[in-house]
């Protein structure tokens, strides 16, 4: 095994029937450039990926465990905050 | 049929059959694939036999890196590599059983030829060595194939234009890959430099090979079939250039590897490794003929 000190990163892939990047896993490497190469190659090979993000999982910053209730809590009572009161014409896709 | 438009692409039919990708292709659908007019089948065969072993012998030793790449991200990749070349070789063997008329199939020519019968240059077959002598020889082998099958996707031989079309794409990818490693060891530390350079002296004296012109090619170059691969060099020797001097690392000067009796990988006369690397390929088959699984 290796004992390198390559940073972590995290790989989104957009599908071919998706909208959005999705984040599929991680995976190590020296820098960007080769961690577009190590996703492709680990995370598209059965034809999964039309397009690849990668960022350092130290560049993410992510809200903590400890403040989910003073984050979250507070909209789960709300349901008139989605948009569920009104007809959505035929010709709008993806709602 | 459009991904660079997603809302295009999500309204496509789906392939019910695959979890995550579709759009699967064949990259000889719709092709004539009979011999064409005026070319000798049995010279087209030895051709294909040449391309495709090359690619069967350098997949197999990509495959060797199973379990021992210096990480785990390079091993996929290595795999992968080695699946692309190995699907171009099961195209190419099996266009040799059809084009000289045995019909042959492709596990046929893998596993059932001895090793004169196997037409790959030797640069494919040595052994894997250090992970830069590797990435030397993959660099090589792959430049030097894409500029042939850059050419080749012309060919009067619509089966072996409609191969390397689909070739191109992959080994684009696999040079860019084999470059990319020898920029980072070549401009490394200077302990990754020098074994770099080291891997890529080593494996310099099998490249002169890799430009003769066999009679066979020689035949079907005249047929608009083959290419010549001495008109590749100026390509290749200008694309080595730009790499090496990215990596700062120097051409080696070293005299190329002789044959013998001046009979080389193309007419079937090997270095001592192809013999280990066809007892792994070939025992099991042999020892259990048309088993299935």
């Amino acid at each position: 095994m290796s004992t390198h000190d390559w940073p972590l990163y995290e790989v989104f892939v957009r599908s071919k029937r998706g909208l959005n990047h999705v984040h599929v896993g991680s995976l190590h490497a020296a820098d960007d450039a080769m961690a577009v190469h190590n996703a492709r190659d680990v995370y598209t090979r059965r034809n999964e990926g039309v397009s690849i993000w990668v960022v350092k999982a130290a560049d993410i910053t992510a809200s903590s465990p400890d403040e989910k209730d003073p984050f979250f809590a507070p909209s789960a009572d709300k349901v008139y905050r989605h948009p569920t009161f009104y007809d959505i014409p035929d010709d709008v896709p993806h709602m | 049929m459009s991904f660079d438009n997603a809302y295009e692409a999500i309204t496509e039919e789906n392939d019910a059959r695959w979890a995550f990708g579709t759009g699967f292709e064949d990259p000889l659908s719709g092709v004539d694939t009979s011999v064409p007019r005026g070319v000798d089948g049995d010279d087209l065969a030895a051709y294909c036999l040449m391309l495709g072993d090359d690619a069967l012998i350098m997949s197999h030793r990509l495959q060797e890196w199973c379990t021992n790449a210096p990480e785990l991200e390079d091993e996929v990749a290595l795999a992968n590599i080695g699946l692309d070349l190995l699907g171009q070789a099961r195209l190419l063997l099996t266009r040799a059983g059809k084009a000289d008329g045995s019909d042959r199939d492709e596990d046929s020519h893998a596993f059932f030829r001895d090793e004169r019968e196997f037409r790959n240059v030797r640069l494919v077959e040595v052994e894997n060595s250090d992970f830069a002598y590797s990435i030397a020889r993959l660099l090589i082998s792959v430049t030097w194939r894409l500029s042939l099958l850059q050419r080749l996707t012309t060919s009067a031989d619509p089966v072996l234009a409609a191969i390397a079309a689909k070739g191109v794409k992959e080994v684009t990818y696999h040079r860019d890959y084999a470059a990319q490693w020898a920029v980072r060891l070549g401009d490394g530390t200077e302990y990754s430099r020098q074994r770099m350079q080291a891997g890529l002296d080593a494996v310099w004296p099998l490249v002169g090979e890799l430009f003769e012109l066999h009679p066979v090619e020689a035949r079907l170059v005249e047929a608009g079939v083959a290419v010549d691969p001495g008109g590749l060099r100026e390509e290749f020797d200008a694309v080595l250039a730009q790499v090496l001097s990215a990596a700062t690392l120097t051409l080696p000067e070293v005299a190329p590897r002789g044959g013998v009796a001046g009979k080389r990988g193309r007419d079937g006369v090997h270095t001592e490794a192809m013999g280990f690397i066809l007892a792994e390929l070939q025992s099991i088959p042999r020892a259990h003929p048309e088993a299935t699984w």
